[in-house]
């Protein structure tokens, strides 16, 4: 019965209010009850809701930025257990809304598809995860001067945990090494160089470079760490490829997901980059024992993701797609911003707040946004 | 596993629907803007692209919002 009077409501209440209605309103409670319970809400929040011109990102600015200042320097946080090194802290935070391309410690968090396996299972999905060079699954490394060739033996446990084929590593060897050709009999593998000249010179170059050649593994991911939290496997990467992980069978793909904005963005499209915007700002704060309200973090998440690609909050990213030649001057970089404006021949409409301080007028903000509307009609406000 | 099943479903990605004709035209009469002034998305994004959706078209998008419970955001698909 109350529930129709609630969803009368549902455009003018947010849904997490009206829900908190439900769970505490009394079941013998009176329609009438209810309507002025919900006309009493509707009132409250509309007093609570932002007045329009409020500048709500001077305030998130300042809300962000306060607490900001009391943040450690001390980058080098262990995530927990972990050995895994994770940038915390202010670094963290500037590189998040500066729209970094290349963060510092780019990682993952792997979800499995049966997160209660045993120990092995994860060790084994983990090896097939790790980026791995020839080096580390081979015994040892032999030059035959006389065949041109070098004979790389294998170590058959490190090939086994790897959970790598013999023959998948002759055809990465074949196509990670120039002018060889690479076969195998078992566990050896016989690289032999094909190019005619300096063959000896040649030979020891070839073998010195196998040894790097990435045979197993996925792109970019130097350190695998299976976590246990709770009854489940969690395995944390350092070093992010997000698009291969995906690919993998074993992985639970709804839940895997990396600390790299930009990569998310291109992986997961864009909004999943604004949540990851604010998951991860909202993380460096928490451990930093910040109590910051999650509406700033929201606006600034908007705010670098509201031109359909990130952008930072940087004198390249959202100052620099400003249209106001005088506000994007008073940023950073003046002289070169005005320069570059006159050689344009750029005009500034003086609408929005910096260049109206600059120039003492009053600014569009608060009381000063609405117009006067007894201005004769045609001529502008 | 379907290939891409993961953008439909993955966590961090919100719904995404195609708004129809009718409803673009009521929701720009409700805000009094253009399609010009709304927030972007582009049409390289891996999820409008999913979707098949053409330049021009507009998003909605249903966040799981810590404050709001539910909270939609609309997106023009722009080039790029």
């Amino acid at each position: 019965m109350s529930e129709e009077l609630i969803k009368e409501y549902i455009d003018v209440i947010p849904n997490s209010l009206l829900d908190q209605v439900r769970k505490h309103l009394p079941a013998k409670a009176k329609k009438a009850e209810v309507k002025k319970i919900l006309e009493l809400l509707r009132e409250e929040f509309d007093n609570m809701q932002i007045e329009a011109g409020e500048c709500v990102g001077l305030v998130a600015a300042e809300s962000i930025g306060e607490p900001g200042t009391q943040m450690t320097l001390n980058t080098k946080h262990f995530g927990g257990v972990a050995e895994l090194q994770v940038t915390l802290g202010l670094p963290r935070l500037i590189e998040i809304f500066d729209g970094r391309q290349n963060i510092s410690t780019p990682m993952m968090e792997i979800y499995l598809k049966n997160p209660k396996c045993s120990v092995e299972e994860v060790t084994k999905i983990a090896g097939k995860i790790k980026e791995t060079p020839l080096s580390e699954l081979a015994k040892s490394f032999e030059v035959n001067i006389a065949d041109a060739t070098i004979e790389v033996e294998l170590d058959k446990e490190a090939v086994a945990q790897a959970g790598i084929r013999v023959a998948t590593i002759v055809k990465r060897l074949q196509t990670g090494l120039k002018n060889v050709n690479v076969k195998n009999k078992e566990d050896i593998i016989f690289i032999k160089v094909t190019k005619e000249g300096d063959e000896l010179n040649k030979l020891y170059a070839v073998k010195e470079t196998s040894k790097g050649v990435f045979v197993s593994g996925i792109k970019g991911v130097t350190q695998v760490l299976p976590v246990k939290i709770g009854e489940e496997y969690v395995i944390k990467t350092a070093g992010s490829n997000l698009k291969s992980v995906l690919k993998m069978d074993e992985i639970d793909t709804y839940k895997t997901r990396t600390n790299d904005i930009f990569e998310t963005c291109k992986v997961l499209g864009l909004e999943a980059a604004r949540q990851l915007i604010i998951d991860e700002a909202l993380n460096v704060l928490e451990t930093q024992g910040l109590d910051i309200n999650i509406r700033h973090i929201m606006l600034a998440a908007d705010t670098m993701t509201v031109a359909g690609e990130i952008r930072g909050i940087t004198r390249y990213g959202i100052v620099g797609q400003k249209s106001s030649v005088l506000a994007r001057a008073s940023f950073e970089t003046p002289i070169k911003h005005i320069i570059a404006a006159a050689e344009r021949g750029e005009i500034d409409k003086l609408n929005s707040v910096i260049e109206n301080v600059m120039i003492n007028q009053p600014v569009p903000i608060g009381t000063g946004l609405p117009g006067l509307r007894t201005k004769e009609q045609g001529k502008g406000t | 596993m379907a290939k891409d099943d993961y953008l439909d479903k993955h966590e961090l990605i919100p719904k995404h629907t195609k708004l129809g004709e009718r409803a673009v035209k009521e929701l720009l009469a409700t805000f009094n803007i253009s399609k010009v002034q709304l927030p972007k998305i582009l049409a390289s994004d891996v999820v409008v692209k999913n979707l098949g959706l053409k330049i021009g078209d507009i998003v909605k998008i249903e966040r799981k919002s810590p404050t709001a419970g539910k909270s939609t955001y609309y997106r023009v698909v722009a080039d790029g």
